[in-house]
């Protein structure tokens, strides 16, 4: 699958944000005041900074509100829906937390599920795609989930949680990839049950539709870069997981959290280009392709 | 309403012949001149005469070699257009309703005026049946030629998708799949039509029917392989030329 920037930008940090969101929710922090304030301030940045990056991706942005309409149905929509009652409770939450010093508890435990559950209407997204066999497995969701909570951890700064939850997500990442690389030839899909021509002996594309290329390949078959994949795992899993671990066990320094959340978001970020690029639809297959 | 409909009466689609394609793209340019001037935002094309030229097409036909265990490889000309699923994974997806399948025909529509351009149907399309037109973008996808087909200002012999009656082979038949009894039903009952990807459970009202079995050579005489070849060696000019340059 192509690795649109903007889709990897919006859910690394809404993802984030949302995190963080479910911390203050359950008040970790329990701040107030200006304090909060800087806390909140931090979270809507980064979820609806996501969330507008995520509209960069459209044909027709103006007409986003339309994507409300079929919750009934649509994970897209029910996230649509989440996130934005997410962020209307939270504000609520936060405006009592920063102005009137008052902790709603209730407000703040629906606005921390609304939160998680935006994460986790965004994983179905790609959870429920049949056609992507790597995503179609319930450990999207946990992937997803697991670095949403453990980036809010550490943007909490709730350290104990945070390195817990990060190694967490680690093992969560590594399950990811490791099933994940197999899911392809699981799923049952190949170019004898595309073209159902398999019972007349090996099946070959001769000839592409076109010479040249077209939206299918350019969205769906994306190669580059898959040769570094090892590397890059590497690099995601040291800058997202174990560098800012290392970085939390030594004693609480201002400069050293910044490092470990700077780190945890590149490492973010390559994970979740890999999450892309890795990733291979079933419509590669008519085009003899992975 | 994206949610899809329980069932639908009538089950409008195409079957394909896969033994009688001779692979001439005739349905491809026909289906991009009716459908780049009628129903809908036009079939853009990105630097057509270029060096890296590309463009929206709601068909495409693939070739695929076939190579049995024994005997010549098959070359198989492939159409592929939408299947118009009954279980269509592309309706239930779309966040705006723009994705829709009729209820009176089972054909599956983009409301053009409501798609935002997410292409999360062309993701959940396992056929690669939907493209994003890269100057509309909206999202382009088989009409089932839905302005012909019920189209009364046209003479009756065209109302049906315009591949259809181009196709110069007669590989292209439509109908309706719902009903048993008509002629398509009967074609796929009679050849065996195909579900593409059944794994997927999409359920695509569209068939393909699979190339018929290649003749074989009949044997002559049953005695005919055990005879020796008339010529093991060669004689005469041949002869001596080949033991020239056997002792070169």
């Amino acid at each position: 699958m192509h690795p649109a920037p903007s889709v990897i930008f919006f859910s690394t940090f809404s993802g984030l944000g949302f995190g963080l969101l479910f911390f203050l929710g359950f008040g970790f922090p329990a701040v107030t005041g200006f304090t909060a304030f800087a806390f909140f301030a931090i979270a809507y940045v980064l979820a609806v900074g996501g969330l507008i990056a995520s509209t960069f991706h459209l044909g027709h942005p103006e007409r986003a509100l339309k994507a409300f309409t079929q919750w009934r149905s649509s994970w897209l929509s029910r996230e649509g829906w989440c996130a934005v009652a997410a962020l209307l409770v939270m504000a609520l939450y936060g405006a009592g937390l920063v102005f009137l010093e008052q902790r709603w508890t209730v407000l703040g435990i629906i606005g921390a599920f609304l939160s998680i559950g935006t994460v986790f209407t965004t994983a179905m997204i790609y959870g429920q795609l049949k056609t992507v066999p790597r995503w179609n497995t319930p450990l999207t969701p946990a992937y997803l989930l697991s670095i949403s909570i453990a980036g809010g951890a550490l943007m909490a700064g709730q350290i104990t949680w945070a390195i817990a939850l990060l190694v967490l997500a680690g093992a969560v990442q590594v399950i990811t990839w490791t099933m994940g690389d197999n899911a392809f030839e699981s799923a049952g899909t190949d170019l004898a049950s595309a073209t159902q021509l398999g019972n007349i002996g090996t099946v070959r594309s001769f000839e592409p539709p076109h010479t040249g290329t077209n939206y299918l390949l350019r969205e769906f078959v994306y190669v580059i870069g898959r040769k570094h994949a090892l590397k890059l795992r590497v690099i995601a899993l040291g800058l997202m997981v174990v560098l800012p671990v290392l970085v939390l066990l030594l004693p609480f320094n201002h400069w050293l959290a910044l490092v470990a959340v700077l780190s945890h978001v590149a490492g973010v970020l390559a994970s979740r280009w890999l999450f892309f690029a890795q990733a291979e639809h079933v419509v590669g297959l008519y085009y003899g392709k992975r | 309403m994206t949610t899809l409909p329980e069932t639908t009466h009538k089950k409008l689609g195409l079957v394909i012949d896969l033994d009688t394609c001779v692979g001439c793209h005739a349905c491809v340019i026909s289906c991009k001149g009716w459908n780049t001037e009628n129903y809908g935002a036009p079939l853009s094309d990105q630097d057509p005469y270029g060096a890296d030229p590309s463009g929206t097409f709601l068909n495409r036909v693939h070739s695929y070699e076939v190579q049995p265990a024994e005997g010549a490889a098959q070359l198989i000309h492939f159409p592929k257009s939408c299947l118009h699923c009954e279980d269509a994974p592309c309706v239930t997806v779309c966040p705006t309703g723009a994705s829709y399948k009729r209820v009176e025909d089972g054909i599956v529509l983009v409301n053009e005026s409501d798609c935002i351009g997410c292409g999360l149907c062309a993701w959940a399309c396992p056929y690669g049946a939907r493209e994003m037109d890269a100057e509309e973008k909206v999202m382009k996808k088989c009409t089932l030629c839905v302005d012909r087909i019920y189209n009364e200002n046209i003479p009756e012999v065209d109302r049906v998708p315009s591949c259809v009656r181009t196709c110069p082979a007669g590989a292209r038949h439509f109908g309706d799949l719902g009903d048993p009894d008509s002629a398509v039903s009967q074609l796929v009952a009679e050849r065996g039509g195909m579900d593409l990807m059944p794994e997927q459970g999409t359920k695509p009202v569209n068939k393909y029917l699979p190339p018929r079995p290649k003749d074989a050579l009949p044997e002559f005489d049953v005695l005919a392989p055990f005879l020796d070849p008339v010529i093991a060696e060669p004689k005469g000019f041949l002869g001596w030329l080949d033991k020239a340059l056997e002792k070169l």
